[in-house]
């Protein structure tokens, strides 16, 4: 069984975010980056599920044996990390491959190009690679928190027309061929059962996802990284959205503290906001 | 020259578009009443600048069609009634929404920007090669749009050229639709539903007596500050008090205090639209205010703060 898991190089979720003066979009140059938190959510389950060694039997016949061989054999859960961006995403895909992916892809694109990406043009190029690569789940994290669309999962999935399992807070086997999946959705939880292959997407309280040990990112160095270009992909990157300014959210006027609990409620009922 | 004609059928697409110019909301509910961020999808519709139509899909769609005919600026309502359609799972929505678009081809395609809006409107955008546009905030024009990024610390303006608008609309931001309209019933296209990729099996909502939290006037938030999920009754207290909405903080939520869908922030529940009203005072107990917190909150228009740290960064955002 393989596995694709999108990971997507984003600000530092603990960094404040500056807008550019000229109001194009936010400052990115020397800023602290690291892999989406929800994206290390997705990985983390994703390498759990191979360390449970989720494995299917497959019979197959030798393609140049004379006489029909049939071999019971046990295929290992692959896990393969993805992403597209700029030539620095390949770090964030060193740091997938010490935290347990086998593989990594990168989608290049010019670091100019970076902000016309739009999660629909990721969801095109990943399908190539699905559709290339015959990948039974697809894990993502269910939003970027830089453009905060949670879009990809499932717009991949309508492009694959595979089903979704989207905020997904527990993945567990089901019968055959099938996971059932428990998401966060806006009242409480829910549990769906999809049927492989399925596009899944990780809410926050999924896992804890672990550290890349030293010796692991030593050994990160040598699995393999595949670089593939963009447009090799055949995928059309015109945009679609054009971003017109980028703006300050309005700014709150300071306010003051209180010294005890009686003025705090009688500063509130002056403003009408408390009744008794 | 190809490119020249890639741009006369595009300007020829926008104009037919905008000359039969509508917009079809895919309507929420539980099968008894409709979900109330569909009234706020409804409004930020309406700001579209064309005829409204609304698509009910379930196992018990005309009950619940029949209180969308009465909303205010409604001109039409599709119903897909179908015991597939149950739970409304996005495979199986989404080729109703299909089927509605190739009959009546709507410029728009919308929904509010829930679990189920977030689910289904990009799985649609995807089967119509259109990028989509989540969680608006403002309306401009039929084409351009405000949102927030970076957990609401950049607005940001977009003008979309897609060749359908397929959105999601932030429900605090917009005032819920009123009664008061009269739009025409009528059943929406027959499309394939297939049922064997995905099935509902449970569902455990949370039952609360208080006031929703997209909705509730005056929200109280409790944090890791709190200590314990016993220490919450203190919140529940005062919130009842007040007649307010329970909110807490990712720390809360990961702690067990209490329950995931109480979650204030850019990955819970957002709370506090400014200029409705709706939220009105916003009390944070034991709250520090990360960044991620103050992207579901800092809208509101007074914030309290109550914390023993005077150096918390909630006090930046707090008037009290």
């Amino acid at each position: 069984m393989k596995v694709l898991v999108g990971v997507k190089r984003v600000i530092d979720y603990a960094v404040k975010v500056r807008v550019k003066p000229d109001k194009t979009g936010v400052v990115t140059e020397n800023v602290q980056h690291s892999m989406n938190p929800f994206d290390e959510i997705a990985l983390e389950e994703a390498v759990k599920m191979k360390e449970k060694k989720i494995a299917k039997e497959v019979n197959f016949q030798l393609p140049f044996h004379p006489i029909i061989c049939l071999a019971s054999v046990i295929i290992h859960l692959q896990v393969v990390a993805i992403s597209m961006g700029g030539p620095k995403s390949q770090e964030v895909l060193r740091n997938a491959l010490a935290k347990g992916a086998d593989k990594a892809i990168h989608i290049e694109i010019p670091d100019a190009d970076i902000p016309k990406v739009e999660p629909l043009h990721v969801a095109k190029a990943f399908q190539k690679i699905v559709e290339k690569e015959k990948f039974d789940v697809v894990f993502l994290g269910k939003q970027a928190i830089d453009d905060d669309a949670s879009q990809t999962a499932p717009l991949l999935a309508g492009l694959l027309d595979w089903p979704q399992a989207l905020f997904a807070s527990k993945v567990e086997k089901a019968d055959e061929g099938h996971l059932k999946v428990t998401r966060e959705i806006d009242g409480g939880l829910d549990t769906i059962k999809v049927k492989l292959p399925a596009v899944l997407s990780a809410d926050l309280r999924l896992n804890e996802p672990r550290y890349a040990t030293l010796p692991n990112i030593m050994k990160a160095k040598k699995k393999p990284l595949q670089k593939l270009a963009a447009k090799d992909l055949g995928v059309d990157l015109t945009p679609q959205t054009k971003t017109l300014e980028v703006n300050d959210p309005p700014v709150r006027k300071a306010g003051g503290f209180v010294e005890d609990v009686p003025t705090l409620i009688a500063k509130l009922k002056e403003k009408g906001l408390i009744k008794h | 020259m190809l490119s020249a004609r890639t741009l006369f059928t595009n300007v020829l697409r926008t104009n037919v578009a905008s000359r039969f110019s509508s917009t079809l909301v895919i309507a929420e509910h539980d099968d008894t009443k409709l979900a109330p961020i569909t009234l706020n999808a409804i409004t930020a519709a309406g700001k579209l600048g064309s005829d409204v139509s609304v698509l009910v899909t379930g196992a018990n769609a005309s009950k619940v069609a029949e209180q969308v005919a009465k909303v205010s600026g409604v001109k039409k309502v599709l119903v897909a009634q179908d015991e597939k359609l149950k739970h409304n799972l996005p495979e199986r929505v989404a080729p109703v929404v299909l089927a509605s678009q190739k009959q009546f081809n709507f410029s728009s395609i919308v929904a509010g920007a829930s679990a189920f809006g977030r689910s289904v409107i990009p799985r649609v955008a995807a089967k119509l090669d259109c990028s989509p546009i989540s969680e608006v905030t403002e309306v401009h024009s039929a084409d351009t749009f405000t949102r927030t990024q970076y957990a609401g610390n950049a607005v940001v303006k977009v003008q979309s050229s897609a060749p359908v608008k397929v959105i999601t609309f932030r429900g605090t931001s917009f005032p819920p639709a009123q009664q008061g309209g009269s739009g025409a019933v009528e059943n929406a296209p027959s499309s394939d539903i297939k049922t064997d990729s995905s099935e509902f099996i449970s569902q455990e909502l949370s039952k609360s007596e208080r006031p929703d939290l997209t909705t509730a006037k005056i929200v109280v938030s409790g944090g890791r500050g709190l200590k314990s999920g016993e220490n919450f009754k203190l919140i529940y207290d005062l919130a009842d008090k007040l007649g307010a909405g329970v909110g807490a903080s990712r720390a809360a939520v990961d702690a067990g205090f209490v329950h995931n869908d109480m979650q204030v922030g850019q990955t819970g529940k957002i709370v506090a639209p400014v200029g409705f009203g709706v939220i009105e005072l916003y009390i944070a107990v034991g709250i520090s205010g990360a960044i991620q917190h103050l992207a579901g909150m800092k809208d509101s228009k007074v914030i309290v703060a109550i914390n023993k740290d005077p150096d918390a960064p909630i006090f930046q955002v707090s008037l009290a």
